[in-house]
Order: structure tokens, then C-alpha cells, then sequence
């Protein structure tokens, strides 16, 4: 059979990061894949040459929609990192239980999407609707549901105010049986198991080769996590451990955002019942110069900043890694050899942007007719899982 | 103490080519070696340090193109970033993808920025940019 072409994205006005994949499949097995970014190059690293030091917080938290506190939490660690002067211990509570709450919201985005892409449209919905509570937190204690700003070099920007604690306690114990849910439905699920188990695996040296980071690590076995590695914030206050996982696969992914959810819960909790009375703000006057290394690891991984100032008031060069920036790479190893119906939940297993794969379109090489779209693919996953479920005898999804 | 062992091994390895060694804190050093040794070091702190590659990061000094590479050595959670200085007009360095295939992209994007040529490299092609951009116009040089 010869071998085709199947481009995936790259735009879509929904994707979080814009990125092409073409996956060269000779009949269902995906042979190789090319992978293309930069569709959406907005040269932050360049914007923040020309902003203050105060500015380029609100820059960063535009880099990306769904994890937005990642690198404003990265950047006010560089900056931290440059003073060598820590911010007051309750700004470093606080900053901490942005980042969970975020961690929270986005693995139930992820593990909805995950659903969906597998034809369980009850997990997606449900997992959406359970993320709801944690953006009403997020919006009482910052007055946004999204791009909280609340991150500040020195410190955090609002207080938290002790009547609320409570009340955010009460929903995250809420969240608790709904997790149960979730992971009792992965794990007792023979059709989830048939269809992420064992697929798009990563070994730990494929790992190691790609310098893949967070839970795309994590569940490959190497248990990497910034927080425990370079305990910034109040990460070093608080119990709590890394999850890994062995196998590599969809399945350990899974397993390994709905462990972490569990974590993130507790972290949140230790922290509101720790947080020191006092001020939040140092209120940092210049920006001496020198060099200043941030990292903060985000729902998807390890994030970097780097900061090099001239004693000017803006960064004299800002260097910003993401983490998909090393996991999307990975995508190589863990693709080739799979059928096309698993490329879907194995390239959204990095947890890169779902959103991708909405725009893709199968071309035969040689008529340029088009035979798949997006839809299309979709629909193929769904249908392998159809057609898995009637064979351990159990009822259709749709 | 395996932090310690790292720093002297760095040290030893690098001999004269050390330029600078900046202990900033306790999870933060700095290395400023001569670029033909990069590919030995990165291979010492890749292979027998165990660190994980994180990234480099690219800056135009005015005088010449400073390239930083990072690298996590996470067990004792210490960061280490080796400082090459390459000379202008016409920047060169061994690339680090022969080592590992994290360095693919990134050394894509600072050839495709700061003009930088990675010897070694197979595909230098475009990352960020579009394809046709035009030739030896580079974004984050501060030539003019």
C-alpha cells in the first residue's frame, strides 16, 4: 500500500499552541511523523527587551491560555533567583496555591479531552463540569477565572483573605469522590485499558534522549518534579510526593495527572492551614544587574525563565522555555509503529493542545483527494472503542 | 558530596579552557569555558553527571554571541549552565545533537535568531520562523 500523508493542524482558533504534525502512515500504521511550530511565533522574548521588569509579568501569563500562572510563577522565581532575596513567606504560600489550583484545572481539562478523544463524551463532560468549582476559587481569590495576575516580582499581588478558607477547603473535599470516580473509571475499564495500555510508549532512555519533562517523565518512571528537586516557594513546607509510573504509556499518563490531582488537593490544604500571617510584597525598587534562572513546574512540565539584566528597567535578554517545548519532541518515538486511530490520544498524551487535531485533514498523495478530517479522525478512536466495548460485552457509548 | 564532584570534575576537565566558574548559591553555578571544549563537557554532564539537558538560551552581547546551556542535574537538584563566547561576524560551535536529541530544536532556533552555525547539526533548517524569511536577517541581533 503506498504511503500517505496525514497532515495534522496547525491553526485553529481554539489551539493553545499552534503546531503541524504529518503523519506518514503506510496503510494504519503511522512510519514516521515530521513535526513543524512556530505558527505562532509572537517574539515575547523579544516584546519583554521593551517592558519593565513589572510589565513582563503580565507579558509571560499570555504565553499560554490554560496554564497561565506557569510563567509568571517561573519569571518571579528568576527574578528572586537574581535578588538572591526570598519574597515574605505568606506571598510564597500563596504563589503556591495559584500554581496547584492551576495543576488542578488543567489535568481535569486534559483528562476530559482524554475522553473525549477515546468516545467517553460522559468522562469529557463531566471532568469539565468538576473544573468549573476550582475557576469559581480562582475567582474569588484573584477576581479572574483565567490570567489570575497575580504573581509579582517580590511577592504576590493580592492577599488571600482567612473568611474564604473555608469555603475553598469545602469545595477541593467536594473535588475528592469525583477524582475517585475518575480513577476508579480508568483503572476498572477493560476498553480504557485495551485502548491505553501499552500505546505510545516512552521508555526511560527515549526519555533521557528527548529531555522530556513532567508527567510525560513521570510516567515513563523518572521521577523528575522541580518542586521536590529545587523546592522553590512553600513546596519544601508542605507533604507531598512525586507520582510516577512504570509503563510509559497513555495509561500511565492517565494514571499519573489523576494521582496528582490528590497531591495538588493536599498541598492546597496543608498550605491554607501553614499560611503565616504578614506582607505579601518586599516591594523590589531596582533590578540590579546580573543573571537570574526561574523554574517552576507547570501542569505539563518543567518551565525556565532566564533573566539577564543590565541594571536597566527591562530585561537586557529573557529566555523562556515551555515544557511542550521538549515533550511535543518525544512525540517522534511514541507515534511510529502505532495505527492512525491511537495517533490521536498518543499525540494529546504529552497533554501538548488537543485543540490540533481538530484541523487535520488525510490527502492522498498522488489524486490530492481528500479522504479524513479531523472529525474524521475522531471518530475512528471513538469507533475502535466501540468496537472494543462490544467485544468485552458491554453497551454502546453513543 | 556529588555536587562538589561535579564542580571538580568540570574543573579538572576543562583545565586551562575554564575561563570563569561562578558559584552563585547553593542550586546555581555558572561556567564560562572555551567553546572547543563544549562538546566534552555537555558530554560529561549529559552521560556521566546524569543531568538532563534543559535548554539554552542565546544573547547578543554587542561584542559577540553568548550562549548558555543548561543543564538540571535533578537528583540533588542543581542547575549548571555552561557559558560559550562565539566570536562575530560569524558565530560557529560544535552542535550537541550527536549527544542528545534535545538539542535539535533549540539550536535550530538560535541559528535562526542570532545566526549562530551549529557544526554537526543535519537539519539547520527553519523552527520558528517561516520558511522564506530572508537570509541573514536574524531577530535578536544587535548588529544595527
Amino acid at each position: 500500500m503506498a504511503r500517505k500523508i496525514i497532515p495534522i493542524g496547525p491553526y485553529h482558533p481554539l489551539q493553545e499552541e499552534p503546531e503541524f504534525f504529518k503523519l506518514h502512515v503506510d496503510g494504519e500504521t503511522v512510519v514516521d511523523i515530521d513535526i513543524e511550530i512556530g505558527y505562532n511565533h509572537r517574539l515575547i522574548e523579544k516584546i519583554a527587551e521593551s517592558k519593565s521588569f513589572d510589565q513582563v509579568t503580565f507579558l509571560v501569563e499570555r504565553i499560554c491560555g490554560i496554564c497561565s500562572t506557569s510563567h509568571p510563577f517561573a519569571y518571579v522565581n528568576a527574578i528572586d533567583d537574581l535578588l538572591g532575596v526570598p519574597p515574605p513567606e505568606r506571598a510564597l504560600y500563596i504563589r503556591t496555591i495559584i500554581g496547584e489550583l492551576e495543576r488542578i484545572h488543567s489535568h481535569l481539562l486534559w483528562l476530559g479531552l482524554a475522553g473525549h478523544f477515546l468516545g467517553y463524551n460522559t468522562v469529557w463532560m463531566w471532568a469539565w463540569r468538576y473544573r468549573e468549582p476550582v475557576l469559581d476559587i480562582f475567582e474569588r481569590v484573584t477576581g479572574n477565572r483565567q490570567s489570575y495576575a497575580m504573581m509579582k516580582p517580590g511577592g504576590v499581588r493580592r492577599d488571600m483573605f482567612e473568611e474564604d478558607f473555608p469555603w475553598i477547603k469545602k469545595t477541593l473535599k467536594d473535588l475528592i469522590p469525583k477524582v475517585d470516580m475518575f480513577k476508579g473509571a480508568v483503572m476498572d475499564d477493560p476498553v480504557i485499558h485495551a485502548r491505553t495500555e501499552g500505546v505510545g510508549v516512552l521508555t526511560k532512555e527515549d526519555v533521557r534522549q528527548y529531555c522530556a519533562v513532567g508527567p510525560t517523565a513521570r510516567a515513563s518512571g523518572v521521577a523528575i518534579d522541580v518542586r521536590k528537586d529545587d523546592p522553590y516557594a512553600a513546596y519544601d513546607k508542605v507533604e507531598w510526593k512525586v507520582i510516577t509510573h512504570e509503563g510509559g504509556d497513555v495509561y500511565s499518563k492517565l494514571i499519573v495527572r489523576i494521582l496528582e490531582l490528590y497531591e495538588s488537593i493536599d498541598i492546597i490544604v496543608q498550605c491554607l492551614d501553614k499560611m503565616p500571617k504578614g506582607p505579601i510584597d518586599s516591594g523590589i525598587k531596582d533590578i540590579p544587574p546580573g543573571e537570574g534562572i526561574g523554574r517552576h513546574e507547570a501542569p505539563r512540565g518543567e518551565v525556565v525563565h532566564y533573566i539577564m539584566a543590565d541594571g536597566g528597567n527591562s530585561p537586557a535578554r529573557h529566555k523562556i522555555r515551555a515544557p511542550s517545548y521538549m515533550n511535543i519532541a518525544s512525540n517522534k518515538k511514541a507515534v511510529i509503529g502505532e495505527t492512525i486511530s491511537d495517533a490521536a490520544i498518543i499525540l494529546a498524551a504529552v497533554d501538548p493542545c488537543y485543540c490540533c487535531t481538530e484541523r487535520m485533514t488525510a490527502v492522498d498523495y498522488k489524486t490530492g483527494k481528500k479522504l479524513m478530517d479531523g472529525q474524521d479522525l475522531v471518530k475512528l478512536s471513538q469507533e475502535k472503542t466501540e468496537k472494543l466495548r462490544g467485544r468485552h460485552n458491554m453497551p454502546p457509548l453513543q | 558530596m556529588k555536587r562538589q564532584a561535579i564542580i571538580e570534575n568540570i574543573k579538572v576537565r576543562s583545565g586551562k579552557d575554564l575561563l570563569k566558574f561562578t558559584d552563585r548559591s547553593k542550586n546555581r553555578i555558572y561556567f564560562t569555558i572555551n567553546k572547543t571544549i563544549l562538546p566534552q563537557i555537555a558530554k560529561y554532564l549529559f552521560n556521566d553527571a546524569k543531568a538532563r539537558f534543559s535548554t539554552a538560551s542565546g544573547v547578543d552581547t554587542r561584542k559577540a554571541i553568548e550562549i548558555l546551556y543548561h543543564f538540571s542535574v535533578d537528583d540533588i537538584g542543581l542547575f549548571i549552565s555552561l557559558k560559550v563566547i562565539l566570536e562575530k561576524p560569524d558565530p560557529e560551535v560544535e552542535s550537541l545533537l550527536p549527544l542528545f536529541k534535545a538539542a535539535e530544536w533549540i539550536e535550530m532556533e538560535m541559528h535562526e535568531m542570532l545566526g549562530v552555525n551549529f557544526k554537526g547539526h543535519e537539519n539547520m533548517n527553519h523552527l520558528l520562523l517561516k520558511d522564506d524569511w530572508p537570509e541573514g536577517n536574524y531577530p535578536l541581533r544587535r548588529d544595527k
